[in-house]
C-alpha cells in the first residue's frame, strides 16, 4: 500500500485551521491582542517620529545648516551652567562684527542682531510680535525673502530711519487681506512705515510661528526699540556667520574663535567669553529631547509587546489544557508532533498578527496625531510598517513556541484519557 | 521487508511483545507479557479481556499510539519501534482507522468536517476531501446528515461519523475500542451490522470490547489475562448474518 507521505498539513491548511480554531473565541482572542495593539502601536509612533527628526536634522545640516555658525555672548557651557555675571552678558559688538567681516576670507555673510518684544499698533489693530534689528546679511543667512514690497535700501541701515519689514502672520493680523505696504504701524510708541512684507516660512522646527516677527535695520533698533534695556553702546545680542564652503566651517568657526580672543583680549588658558555654535550642535541638543520621547515610547512598546505576548502565551496554554482531547484525538487520526506544533503556533502568531494590522492602524494615526497637535516631525513609510509587522510576528512566535511545543509533546493515549 | 509479497504479510504481527510501565521501581506494572499475535488482511478480530487485563495497553499498542519494552510489532509490515513519534503518526494516519468509545468528534465541526479531517495531515486538497468524506457517509448511511454538527445527532449517529472518520483514508486496519459502549443496545445492534458489512467489504477490524456478545461478531475471539493473550477459536454467532442495510 502506499508508504507515509511525510510532511503533514500544508501551510494554507494550517492557517485555515488556526482562524476557525480562533473564531470559536473570537472575543477572547480579541483581548488577548490588547497588549501587541498597543505596543505595536507605540512601536509605529517611536520609529516615525524618530525618523521625522532624523530627517530634519539631516536636512538641516546638509542645507543652510551646514554654512552657518551663531555666535552668542557669554561662556559656552553644558546644560544647565549658569555661571554667568551681569558685567559680562553682553561681550558682542558691531566692531566685532566688522572685524569678523574684514578679517575671516571664509565668511560670506556676517550679521549683528538685537531683538526684543513689542506691540505693533496699526489703527484699531494691536498684535504682540517679536522684533529683530538686523544687517543686510541676516536675511540670506536665515534664509529670508521678501515676498511683496522692498528690502531696505542700504542707506536705512546707516542713517536709522523707521522703516519695517512685517512677517506674514503680523500683516494678517493688522491689515488682513491688504498687503499694508506704505501704511504706518507703531512698534511701541514709535511710528515706523512698513516697506515689505517677509515670504512665510511657516512652522518652525519646534512648532512655532517663525512668521510672528517684525524686522527693522540694526541701528533703528538700537535708537528707537532697546534705548531702555540697558545695552551697552555698540553690543549686539547674537552674530550670525554665513560661510559660502561648507567644507570650510570648523576651520571658519576656529578662526573666528581666535580673533575674537585676541579683540576680548582673553588670556590662554581663561575662558572665552562669547560661544560659537554651528547648527549641527543645535540641532543635536534639541534631538536629546526627540530622544527621551523615543525611549519613553520605546519602554511602552517594549513592556506592551512584552505583557501581550505573556498574554498569548497564556491564552495559548489554557487553549492547549482544554482541547488536550482534540490533540490526542488529531494524533490518533495522524497528526505528529510537528503538526500540532505548528497548528498552535499558527493561532498564537494570528493573534499577535490581528493585533499587529490594527495596532499599526492606530500607530499610523497616532504618529500623524502627533505630527499635527504636537510639534514633532513625523515620518512613516514601509519600512516603520514593516519593522511594526516584524516585532507582531517575532512576539507571536517567541510566546507562542512554548505553548505550541506543550501540545506537541502530549502523549496521545494520555491526551485521549483526558475528560 | 519483503513488500513485493503483500498478500503474505500479516496487517498486525506481534513477535514476544512485552509493555513494562515504570519498569525498576515500585510501581512497575507488567501490563503485556511476550504477546505473539497476527491478524491477516480482511480478519475481523475481537480482544477480549477484563479491565486492567492489558487489553487497552496491546490495543495502543496496535494502534500505533506506544511502543513495546520488549519484542517487535510489524504494522503492515513495517517495524514500529524504528519509528519516531513522526513516523508513528504518519504510519497511524496510513495504517490505523480509530473508532472510539465516545466517539471523539470535534463538536464545533460539522459530520462531513469530522470525517474530512485525517486527510488534512495527508496534503488531500480540501476538495477532494470533502468529496471523499461525503461518499464515505453516504456508505455508512449518513448521507443526509452530514451538515449537521454533533450535537445534532443521536448517538448511533456520532459513532456512525466516527467510523466513517476511520474508513476516509483506506486505512488497512480498523481499530475500534468499545464501540458500543455508549450505546443502548438496539443501537449498539445496529452499529456491530456496520462492523459486519464492513468485515465483508474485506476490512480488517479489530474490536476491544468486554462483552462477550459483542466479541461474538468477530471470526476469532483473543481473550488478555494478567498480560497473556489467550487464542480461542471462532464461534459462529447467528447475529453475524444478520445484517442490516
Amino acid at each position: 500500500m502506499s508508504a507515509p507521505v511525510q510532511g503533514g498539513m500544508s501551510i494554507g491548511e494550517v492557517a485555515r485551521t488556526a482562524l476557525f480554531a480562533l473564531r470559536g473565541n473570537w472575543l477572547r482572542s480579541a483581548l488577548t491582542s490588547l497588549g501587541v495593539i498597543i505596543g505595536i502601536a507605540a512601536v509605529i509612533v517611536m520609529v516615525s517620529v524618530g525618523q521625522g527628526t532624523q530627517q530634519e536634522i539631516d536636512r538641516l545640516v546638509s542645507g543652510l545648516g551646514s554654512q552657518r555658525l551663531d555666535i552668542n555672548p557669554g561662556a559656552r557651557r553644558g546644560m544647565g551652567g549658569a555661571r554667568m555675571s551681569a558685567g559680562n552678558f553682553y561681550t558682542l559688538t558691531e566692531d566685532d562684527v566688522d572685524a569678523i567681516r574684514r578679517e575671516v576670507p571664509t565668511v560670506q555673510y556676517v550679521s549683528g542682531e538685537l531683538r526684543g518684544g513689542t506691540q505693533v499698533v496699526y489703527a484699531e489693530s494691536n498684535w504682540s510680535a517679536s522684533w529683530r534689528g538686523v544687517d543686510a546679511d541676516w536675511f540670506a543667512i536665515n534664509g529670508w525673502e521678501i515676498a511683496q514690497g522692498e528690502a531696505f535700501d542700504s542707506r536705512a541701515y546707516t542713517s536709522g530711519a523707521k522703516v519695517v519689514l512685517l512677517g506674514e502672520t503680523v500683516r494678517r493680523q493688522l491689515f488682513g487681506e491688504e498687503s499694508g505696504i506704505g501704511e504706518s504701524v507703531r512698534l511701541g510708541r514709535v511710528p515706523f512705515t512698513v516697506v515689505g512684507i517677509l515670504a512665510s516660512k511657516g512652522q518652525g522646527g519646534w512648532g512655532q510661528d517663525q512668521d510672528d516677527l517684525v524686522v527693522v535695520p540694526l541701528q533703528t533698533a538700537r535708537r528707537r526699540l532697546s534705548g531702555s534695556s540697558g545695552l551697552p553702546p555698540g553690543a549686539v545680542m547674537q552674530v550670525s556667520v554665513g560661510v559660502a564652503d561648507a567644507g570650510a566651517l570648523s576651520t571658519t568657526q576656529a578662526e573666528i574663535e581666535a580673533l575674537l580672543r585676541q579683540r576680548h583680549k582673553i588670556q590662554p588658558g581663561e575662558e572665552d567669553d562669547f560661544s560659537v555654535r554651528n547648527l549641527a550642535e543645535i540641532v543635536s541638543a534639541r534631538t536629546q529631547t526627540t530622544q527621551l520621547m523615543s525611549w519613553l515610547l520605546g519602554a511602552v512598546a517594549g513592556i506592551s509587546l512584552i505583557v501581550g505576548g505573556i498574554g498569548i502565551m497564556n491564552i495559548m496554554l489554557v487553549s492547549v489544557t482544554e482541547r488536550i482531547r482534540e490533540i490526542g484525538l488529531r494524533m490518533a487520526v495522524g497528526a505528529g508532533p510537528r503538526d500540532i506544533r505548528r497548528q498552535f503556533l499558527a493561532e498564537a502568531l494570528l493573534i499577535s498578527l490581528i493585533g499587529g494590522v490594527v495596532g499599526i492602524a492606530l500607530g499610523i494615526i497616532g504618529a500623524l496625531v502627533v505630527g499635527k497637535i504636537g510639534t514633532l516631525p513625523i515620518a512613516l513609510n514601509a519600512q516603520v510598517i514593516g519593522l511594526a509587522a516584524g516585532f507582531s510576528i517575532a512576539t507571536g512566535l517567541f510566546f507562542g513556541y512554548y505553548p505550541a511545543s506543550k501540545a506537541a509533546r502530549l502523549d496521545p493515549i494520555e491526551a485521549l484519557r483526558q475528560q | 521487508m519483503s513488500g513485493s509479497t503483500p498478500t503474505a504479510v500479516p496487517v498486525v504481527e506481534t513477535r514476544g511483545l512485552g509493555k513494562v510501565y515504570a519498569e525498576g521501581s515500585e510501581a512497575e506494572v507488567v501490563a503485556l507479557k511476550d504477546v505473539d499475535l497476527r491478524i491477516a488482511h480482511g480478519e475481523f478480530v475481537a480482544i477480549v479481556g477484563p479491565s486492567g487485563s492489558g487489553k487497552s495497553t496491546l490495543m495502543n499498542m496496535i494502534g500505533c499510539l506506544d511502543t513495546p519494552s520488549s519484542g517487535t510489532y510489524l504494522c503492515d509490515g513495517v517495524d514500529v519501534a524504528t519509528l519516531d513519534a513522526e513516523g508513528r503518526a504518519a504510519l497511524r494516519r496510513d495504517k490505523i482507522g480509530f473508532v472510539f468509545q465516545g466517539f471523539n468528534l470535534l463538536p464545533r465541526m460539522s459530520a462531513l468536517d469530522n470525517v474530512a479531517m485525517p486527510l488534512s495531515y495527508a496534503r488531500v486538497p480540501p476538495a477532494e476531501r470533502r468529496r471523499r468524506a461525503a461518499e464515505v457517509l453516504e456508505s455508512v448511511g449518513l448521507g443526509a446528515r452530514m451538515h449537521h454538527r454533533p450535537t445534532e445527532l443521536s448517538g448511533g449517529q456520532q459513532q456512525r461519523v466516527a467510523i466513517a472518520r476511520a474508513l476516509i483514508h483506506r486505512a488497512p486496519i480498523l481499530m475500534a475500542d468499545e464501540p458500543t459502549g455508549a450505546l443502548d443496545s438496539k443501537t449498539g445492534q445496529d452499529i456491530l451490522a456496520l462492523f459486519d458489512a464492513l468485515r465483508r467489504e474485506g476490512h480488517t477490524i479489530v474490536l476491544i470490547t468486554h462483552d462477550a456478545e459483542v466479541a461474538a461478531h468477530a471470526d476469532r475471539t483473543c481473550t488478555m489475562r494478567d498480560g497473556l493473550l489467550h487464542e480461542s477459536a471462532a464461534v459462529p454467532h447467528a447475529g453475524a448474518t444478520e445484517v442490516r442495510s
